[in-house]
């Protein structure tokens, strides 16, 4: 396996090792390029993992302090946890359930085809999704997605049978196991999935793709990729001509490092992302590094979300076998006569009874609560998932007092609904309520919001510089040896999960990164 | 449909961390049926045998389940004695509220909080005091110590760890028989 030294100033150095990070370290270790990847989480792999939702949680997910403000329920229930995401090597593609859609081709246009609408920040993405159909395909075929190439879908479990029925009932056609980066059958060294039910807690059968199974060995294999675990960047360092030079970090043993390197991408995820190139604030750059324009930050999405559990007189164990495989997607439309603009899908979830007890109704007590968790074994469950509209004030900043064990400004998280997020929640809930009412459902329990397990949009894409922080390459408009290579680069988050999308333009930018660079550019 | 057996059995990772130094007792109370009363007739490190009672009852008031035994919210509030013993603040926080809950049942119902016979009684008092740091504290915590309590799963009808058992492929992850034909 690679080792580069810190004075090594011919490396890509990647900032988090998750979907986007990931993925773009073993594009570029195929095309023989040196890289380093600086994972703050530690290294479990998969058979490190525990079905067991607060006991993986504490192995896994991303702890650290974080603040909130805003209108959102999460900000009331979960104070300091605004999200649920991963630290450890892989990132959150460790806890997730591997759902994988392209976006539809209007979802890349949002400006000219919503039009304006009061208080939101809508922009069109400087690509179409046919400049990124050749990259869909490339990662649907990386990620082994079920219904892409050839592979057939995953078996229906209970909980999708009864929400199928259900979906039948009312009239929807287009409803199936969902396109998942799950293997139905062994393929690419992995093999196929046992219905565990452990989805969010990291696949132990590795039938579900992740960077940590799938393209961090890769990438290693090549002897071009270093990943370096336990390693928390606090500040990404330039030169007098404002080109990046490298970054400062603090390692297992606490001690604090200097990495050069030639390029920079950053890839922490949508609240840590621009933490970072916040808190790297200099004299030349005293707004933050690449935040001429003032966007970095802004737009935070989260997906509109929700739940929406039906209650049945006979068992369904929704619990049992894959989390997420089975969608509703007639509603994924454009269709404002509903009286919002974008649209969502409906998909299975399952959560075990210690996350159900926590996330039901977060505060909740007494009777009522108490019969809905009685009555799990009677449960089906599904998640609404559809798109937020992108608002400027809606951001993630420096909290002025807070810090970390390293000292660095913690992130805080601002969030309130638009208008259209809470016309299209109630909308999906009044739906989700009645498939399961179609087949029987005595109660319908429309739940509130998670905390954010999609976080996009804070370093976003513009065509022009003064609209946003990257070009449509992920590459700062600012300086440019300075990369952004996750979900922060939405500059709008569609109806469906994002890590597709993630991994597709990280492939792509791997590709832009290495024409750069043989063309002495950066 | 293969339905769940609702008989605890004792799984290796008994209970969460933070019940963890509860564990033995609830170990042999669960085994024999012990309630209240008899698990706790002394005192506790930092707290007496009245005030962990009362906050016994009150945790079965905010998540009151008529099928389980006292033990599981015995093993569920007793950590809080061990808080208590190590940190003067929440000893005071504890104490504080215990008193205000006896107060506010003497005011209204002229006995104490354990002794208020109807819990429909015993949940208004609690619905007063719900804003308190006390009541706020006491509820999220135990909604981690009562339901991360891997004996109680099998009484909801959960499975918890599958993996060991090769997942659901073969154990009924797409057994459901009732459903309409459609
Ligand atoms: C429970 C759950 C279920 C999900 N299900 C789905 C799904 O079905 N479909 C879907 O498309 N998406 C799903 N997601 C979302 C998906 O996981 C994320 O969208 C995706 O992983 C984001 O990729 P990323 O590269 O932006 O960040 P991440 O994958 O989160 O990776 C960021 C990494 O950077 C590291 N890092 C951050 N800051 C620093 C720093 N300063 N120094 C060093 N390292 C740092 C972090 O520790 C982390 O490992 C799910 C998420 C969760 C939590
Ligand atoms: S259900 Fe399948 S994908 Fe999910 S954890 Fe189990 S084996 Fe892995």
């Amino acid at each position: 396996m690679a080792q580069f030294d810190l004075n090594d100033d011919s490396l890509v150095v990647i900032v988090g090792s998750g979907a986007g990070g990931g993925t773009l370290g073993n594009e570029l270790a195929q095309k023989g390029i040196k890289t380093v990847i600086l994972e703050a989480g530690s290294r479990n792999e998969t058979s490190d993992f525990v079905n067991d939702e607060w006991e993986s949680f504490a192995q896994l997910a991303w702890t650290d302090m974080r603040t909130t403000s805003g209108s959102w329920r999460v900000a009331r229930d979960f104070a300091n946890l605004p999200a649920w995401i991963v630290k450890s090597v892989g990132g959150s593609t460790v806890h997730w359930a591997g759902a994988s859609l392209r976006f539809e081709p209007h979802e890349f246009q949002i400006k000219s085809t919503y039009g304006g609408l009061d208080g939101a920040n809508l922009l069109d993405w400087p690509i179409t999704r046919a400049e990124l159909d050749p990259w869909y395909e490339k990662a649907e075929h990386k990620m082994g997605v079920t219904r892409t190439n050839g592979i057939p879908g995953l078996p229906g479990n209970n909980n999708f049978k009864v929400m199928e029925a259900g979906a039948r009932k009312l009239g929807y056609k287009e409803v199936h196991t969902g396109r998942m980066a799950i293997n139905s059958q062994p393929r690419d060294g992995r093999g196929s999935c046992q219905q565990i039910g452990f989805c969010f807690q990291g696949c132990k059968s590795g039938a579900k793709w992740s960077t940590l199974v799938s393209e961090i060995p890769k990438g290693e294999a090549t002897g071009n990729l270093e990943v370096r675990p336990d390693s928390h960047v606090l500040k990404i360092e330039h030169d007098q001509t404002g080109k990046v030079t490298g970054v400062v970090y603090v390692d297992g043993e606490g001690k604090t490092q200097r990495q050069k390197a030639r390029v920079v991408a950053v890839a922490g995820n949508s609240i840590e992302s621009p933490r970072l190139l916040l808190n790297s604030a200099s004299s030349m750059y005293p707004d933050g590094l690449a935040n001429s324009s003032g966007q970095v930050g802004r737009n935070y999405l989260r997906h509109m979300t929700g739940s929406v559990y039906g209650i049945f007189e006979k068992p369904v164990h929704m619990y049992r076998g894959t989390t997420m495989a089975g969608i509703i997607r007639d509603e994924a439309v454009h269709d404002p006569k509903r009286g919002f603009m974008g649209g969502y899908e409906m998909e299975t979830i399952s959560l075990g009874i210690p996350f159900m007890a926590a996330f039901l109704n977060p505060g909740a007590w007494g009777r009522t609560f108490t019969a809905s968790m009685e009555a799990y074994p009677r449960m089906a469950g599904m998640w609404l998932i559809g798109e937020d509209m992108p608002q400027e004030t809606n951001r993630i900043t420096l909290d002025p007092v807070a810090k970390d064990k390293h000292g660095m400004p913690v992130a805080s998280v601002h969030y309130d609904d638009h208008p259209n997020d809470v016309a299209m929640r109630d909308h999906a809930y009044r739906q989700g309520a009645a498939i399961y009412q179609a087949v029987g459902a005595t109660v319908t329990l429309p739940t509130t919001p998670y905390p954010s397990t999609h976080n996009m949009g804070t370093n976003r894409m513009s065509e022009k510089p003064r609209d946003g922080v990257l070009n449509k390459f992920g590459q700062t408009h600012d300086i440019k040896n300075l990369f952004v290579s996750d979900g922060s680069q939405f500059t709008s988050g569609a109806a469906c999960n994002p890590t597709l999308t993630i991994v597709s333009l990280a492939i792509r930018q791997a590709d832009h990164i290495a024409t750069r660079m043989q063309s002495r550019d950066i | 449909m293969r339905v769940i057996d609702p008989r605890s059995r004792y799984s290796r990772r008994t209970f969460l961390k933070g019940a963890a130094s509860a564990a033995p007792a609830a170990a042999i109370a669960a085994g024999t049926g012990l309630s209240i009363t008899d698990a706790w007739a002394e005192d506790g490190q930092a707290l007496t045998a009245p005030q962990l009672k009362t906050l016994v009852k009150m945790a079965r008031d905010v998540y009151p389940h008529d099928f389980i035994g006292d033990v599981y919210y015995i093993t569920a509030i007793k950590p809080w004695d061990k808080k208590a013993a190590g940190d003067a603040a929440v000893k005071a926080m504890l104490v504080d509220g215990v008193k205000r809950l006896d107060s506010d049942a003497h005011d209204r119902f002229k006995t104490t909080y354990v002794d208020v016979p109807w819990e429909v009684d015993r949940v208004t008092l609690l619905q007063g005091i719900e804003h308190t740091d006390f009541f706020g504290k006491i509820r999220a915590d135990l909604v981690v110590s009562l339901y991360n309590q891997h004996e109680l799963w099998p009484k909801f009808g959960y499975e918890g760890s599958s993996a060991e058992y090769g997942g659901y492929i073969n154990r009924g992850f797409n057994d459901i028989d009732w459903l309409p034909k459609v």
